[in-house]
């Protein structure tokens, strides 16, 4: 009897452990501390939490983007920027238009699906071609379009007073405010607010429901053969799927949710930021998520929505309660260090997980 | 053949090797003497290699476990830590695979690393890495070796240029230049020669051996080991089973004794009687080729009668793999298929799933399962991917979503039917053992409902009690289901078990077709006939 309860309890533990798995539990454990000593330091707990959810609001879409490649098994989407380009142009595109309001970003969207579209394509047409290296190229994809991107915003024939050099009258400057156009469209939907506590409830729901449909995809026909594409492909193969095709259809969907992942983001920082903005947006997205628990070939919806609140929890407070402890601001410094540091730690554990 | 006639020159004496508790080799007794040649033949798995590897002192034998027995040589007891030891002993072995510099020159092979060298003033400062080499000399001693074979290769032409033939040769005249060189192995050195070339290795053979180097001979080409070789000594299953002067033996004796098993209570009536003659052919291959890695196919005609079950049979790279991986489209292939009239496109697999074929592929884990999902999916998922089961249809079928308790419920049945031990149709595949993971791929195999099952290799690597269960759903399935079913096994005994015909594929060709129950030693001569 005594030994069947020690056994219980044990078997408690481990499962916790089993089941969300030890780095995350860990991580919980430090923002919880955190959390504990915000107050203890100085800074505002509410306001804090508030930080929190609202950047885990901006960011939860972008993390999204990486499920469908990670299913179809060309891995972490290092090319992110890629899709935050098309996002991007529908940005701008909608502005000059002279969209504004809610339905400026509706039409951000729509005028970032076709470019989403062709960029993925031809993105993903790469990677079948460089099976095995999708990770490395996928880099430089990135890279190299945010590059080429940094001449063309330049180039491009916009003429919107709001988004143009005023001096030249050409060019986009580097950051365009949002004010007037969608700035908070979908964190202002029901909106809660008590004190200093803010829930951006419609960005949230805005994400739950990408969250679902892409649930649902998973569990559709082609999304059962996705994730088999990216458990065996030679397996695959053999059940006649067309491999080719099906990892096409993933970077495509994760090039897209990048795009509207950006356009979140910027509805809820206020901001476009062109050039090289797009280049730093990859990593953290690929430190959510396998913070979240997910790996090289295996990710949930569950691993999205924790791994974003872990992640963007860890970079918003530590450089807050670091800040307030040796008055010194070094909150840049503790946010690269955190986000690359935990890439490095989950590529390495890359085995971790079910493969 | 001299003063040390009655010590030989190898003993190998009770000598046992097991791989994790799985015997490979039991009570091997060996002698060799001074300018002997032996023969030595065995199927695939018989443990020649295992033995021969115990003889050079490969790494991989102390690293599972090391052996047991003595190895003695010239009366000494010898215990190889690394080949070196072996090599330094006066042992040589010329292995399947060629490990040669390519874009260096025949000379410079032969000699690698021991090419005499001149002593310089660098190397004085630098030490010996820097002394410059004595190319006349080199070419001299290279000259020499060759020589000795009694052929005659290029020594300066580079090894990436040669024909494989005289590669082979490289490696002999590298193995040939050790002066101290008392003991030459030969690792199936004829597979990749051609028959003149071969004549040539052979002749040389004869030509060390008289200069007093004993050989081990290992190759499937019978005829010669009764050419070249005093003795030959055949394995099975880890045994000697019959050693022979090759003046007393015969092809055909050779043969029964490499495949001859106790075959009287295995031998199934049922089943022997069927006749296919009349029924009419479901499956016709003409002139097949595949390019499969190790096992091409060259060209190959086969036709498949409806209902029956036909076994595939053959030494390993013989081809027999490529046949299902072709015409299955997993492999690069041309020819023509023919199922019920209707021809079948190659290189696509889709079209021959379409046509309600299916495949147990050979390689479990890396084609057959998906090692990292549960039992459901890798049971249903080719079913539901190329015939829509298992899915519910949402929207006017614009939404095919899956449809869990369908997919459980089958699952469950052949967890059931077939006694895969699990613990829940949950479990992941890669969890499983062998057997139970085969059985796993032949219940996704009949989820499909094929109008044709190919199986290949279906016992491999599994535990005797699974393979009776495993042969016994095939025989299942096609009796009750009237599936027609294709087994590809180099296990002869279980073809003829559970086939009505068994074809034996040789040197990428169609050796012959007979009745399974053919006697073992009409199988086996066809299985070495056109071995290439």
């Amino acid at each position: 009897m005594n030994e069947k309860t020690v056994k219980k309890e044990k078997s408690w533990f481990g499962r916790l452990v089993e089941n969300f798995g030890l780095p995350r539990l860990i991580i919980t454990l430090f923002l919880v501390l955190l959390l504990i000593l915000a107050p203890i330091v100085g800074a505002d707990l509410p306001t804090q939490i508030t930080n929190i959810i609202a950047r885990f609001s901006w960011n939860g879409v972008l993390v999204l983007a990486m499920v469908p490649m990670v299913h179809s098994g060309c891995g972490l989407n290092f090319g992110l920027p890629l899709g935050i380009i098309s996002g991007l142009l529908g940005a701008t595109l909608s502005i000059e238009f002279g969209f504004t309001g809610a339905l400026s970003f509706v039409m951000a969207i729509l005028i970032a699906t076709p470019f989403a579209l062709v960029f993925g394509s031809g993105y993903g047409w790469l990677l079948n071609k460089i099976k095995g290296g999708e990770m490395m190229i996928a880099t430089y994809v990135g890279f190299s379009s945010v590059s080429l991107m940094c001449m063309m915003w330049l180039i491009l024939p916009y003429k919107s007073p709001n988004m143009v050099w005023g001096m030249a009258g050409k060019g986009l400057r580097t950051t365009i405010s949002l004010e007037g156009y969608y700035d908070k469209v979908l964190a202002n939907f029901l909106k809660i607010k008590i004190g200093n506590f803010e829930i951006p409830t419609g960005t949230i729901l805005f994400f739950a429901l990408l969250a679902l449909a892409m649930w649902a995809f998973l569990h559709t026909k082609t999304g059962t053969a996705m994730t088999a594409v990216g458990s065996n492909p030679t397996f695959a193969r053999a059940a006649g799927i067309n491999v080719d095709r099906i990892r096409l259809l993933s970077v495509v969907m994760s090039t897209w949710l990048a795009a509207v992942g950006i356009l979140v983001y910027e509805q809820g920082f206020g901001f476009v930021q062109l050039y090289m903005a797009p280049f730093y947006m990859a990593l953290p997205a690929v430190s959510a998520i396998l913070i979240g628990g997910a790996s090289v070939n295996k990710a949930s919806i569950v691993n999205v929505v924790v791994g974003t609140i872990l992640f963007q929890g860890i970079v918003t407070m530590t450089p807050t309660v670091m800040n307030n402890m040796i008055h010194m601001d070094m909150s840049e410094i503790i946010r690269i260090i955190a986000s690359n540091g935990m890439i490095l730690y989950a590529l390495t554990r890359k085995t971790e997980g079910s493969k | 053949m001299n003063n040390q006639q009655n010590t030989p020159l190898l003993e190998m004496r009770n000598i046992s090797k097991d791989f994790f508790g799985n015997q490979v080799l039991s009570d091997i007794n060996l002698t060799l003497n001074e300018g002997e040649v032996i023969g030595l033949v065995g199927e695939n798995g018989a443990g020649k290699s295992t033995l021969m590897r115990i003889l050079f002192g490969a790494n991989m034998i102390r690293e599972t476990g090391g052996y047991g027995g003595d190895v003695l040589l010239n009366g000494e007891k010898v215990n190889f830590s690394s080949p070196f030891d072996a090599i330094e002993a006066g042992i040589g072995m010329v292995h399947q695979e060629f490990s040669l510099i390519p874009g260096f020159t025949t000379t410079e092979n032969i000699l690698l690393n021991r090419e005499p060298v001149r002593k310089n003033l660098i190397a004085e400062i630098f030490g010996d890495r820097m002394n410059t080499l004595k190319r006349s000399e080199m070419d001299e001693r290279a000259a020499n070796a060759i020589e000795l074979m009694g052929v005659n290769v290029d020594r300066k032409m580079v090894i990436s240029d040669m024909p494989v033939g005289h590669k082979q040769f490289t490696e002999i005249a590298r193995e040939l230049s050790k002066e101290q060189l008392k003991l030459l192995i030969l690792d199936e050195p004829t597979a990749v020669l051609t028959e003149k070339e071969a004549e040539a290795l052979l002749a040389a053979i004869k030509g060390m051996a008289q200069r007093g180097i004993a050989i081990v001979f290992i190759t499937h080409r019978l005829q010669e080991i009764l050419s070249v070789c005093d003795r030959v000594i055949v394995m099975r299953d880890g045994y000697v089973v019959s050693e022979k002067n090759a003046s007393d033996t015969s092809v055909d004796e050779i043969t029964k004794a490499m495949v001859g098993r106790e075959v009287a209570k295995t031998d199934s009536a049922e089943g022997k009687n069927r006749s296919f003659d009349q029924a009419k052919t479901i499956l016709s291959i003409s002139h097949l080729w595949v390019d499969m890695p190790g096992e091409t196919v060259r060209d190959v005609s086969l036709d498949v009668k409806e209902g029956e079950i036909l076994g595939i049979g053959g030494l390993a790279g013989q081809g027999k793999l490529g046949i299902p991986n072709g015409v299955m489209g997993l492999y690069q292939a041309g020819g023509k298929v023919t199922f019920e009239g209707k021809d079948i496109p190659l290189n696509s697999p889709r079209r021959c799933l379409d046509s309600s074929f299916a495949f147990v592929s050979e390689d479990r884990r890396g084609v057959g399962l998906l090692l990292d999902e549960t039992l459901e999916w890798n049971i249903a998922f080719p079913a539901m991917q190329i015939q829509n089961k298992f899915l519910k249809n949402y929207l006017g079928g614009l939404v095919k979503w899956r449809d869990e308790a369908a997919i459980k419920e089958v699952t469950d049945r052949y967890i059931d039917e077939l006694a895969i031990k699990c613990t829940s149709s949950k479990q992941k595949a890669r969890e499983l053992s062998g057997g139970n993971q085969q059985k796993v791929c032949l219940a996704k195999a009949f989820a499909l409902n094929p109008r044709l099952l190919f199986v290949s290799e279906p016992t491999r690597g599994i535990d005797v009690g699974a393979k009776a269960l495993v042969l016994d759903a095939l025989k299942k399935f096609n009796r009750e289901n009237g599936v027609t079913v294709v087994i590809v096994s180099s296990e002869l005994e279980e073809l003829r078990q559970s086939c009505d015909r068994i074809a034996i594929v040789s040197g990428g060709k169609i050796a012959g077709i007979l009745p399974a129950a053919s006697s073992v030693e009409e199988l086996g001569a066809l299985m070495l006939s056109q071995v290439i």
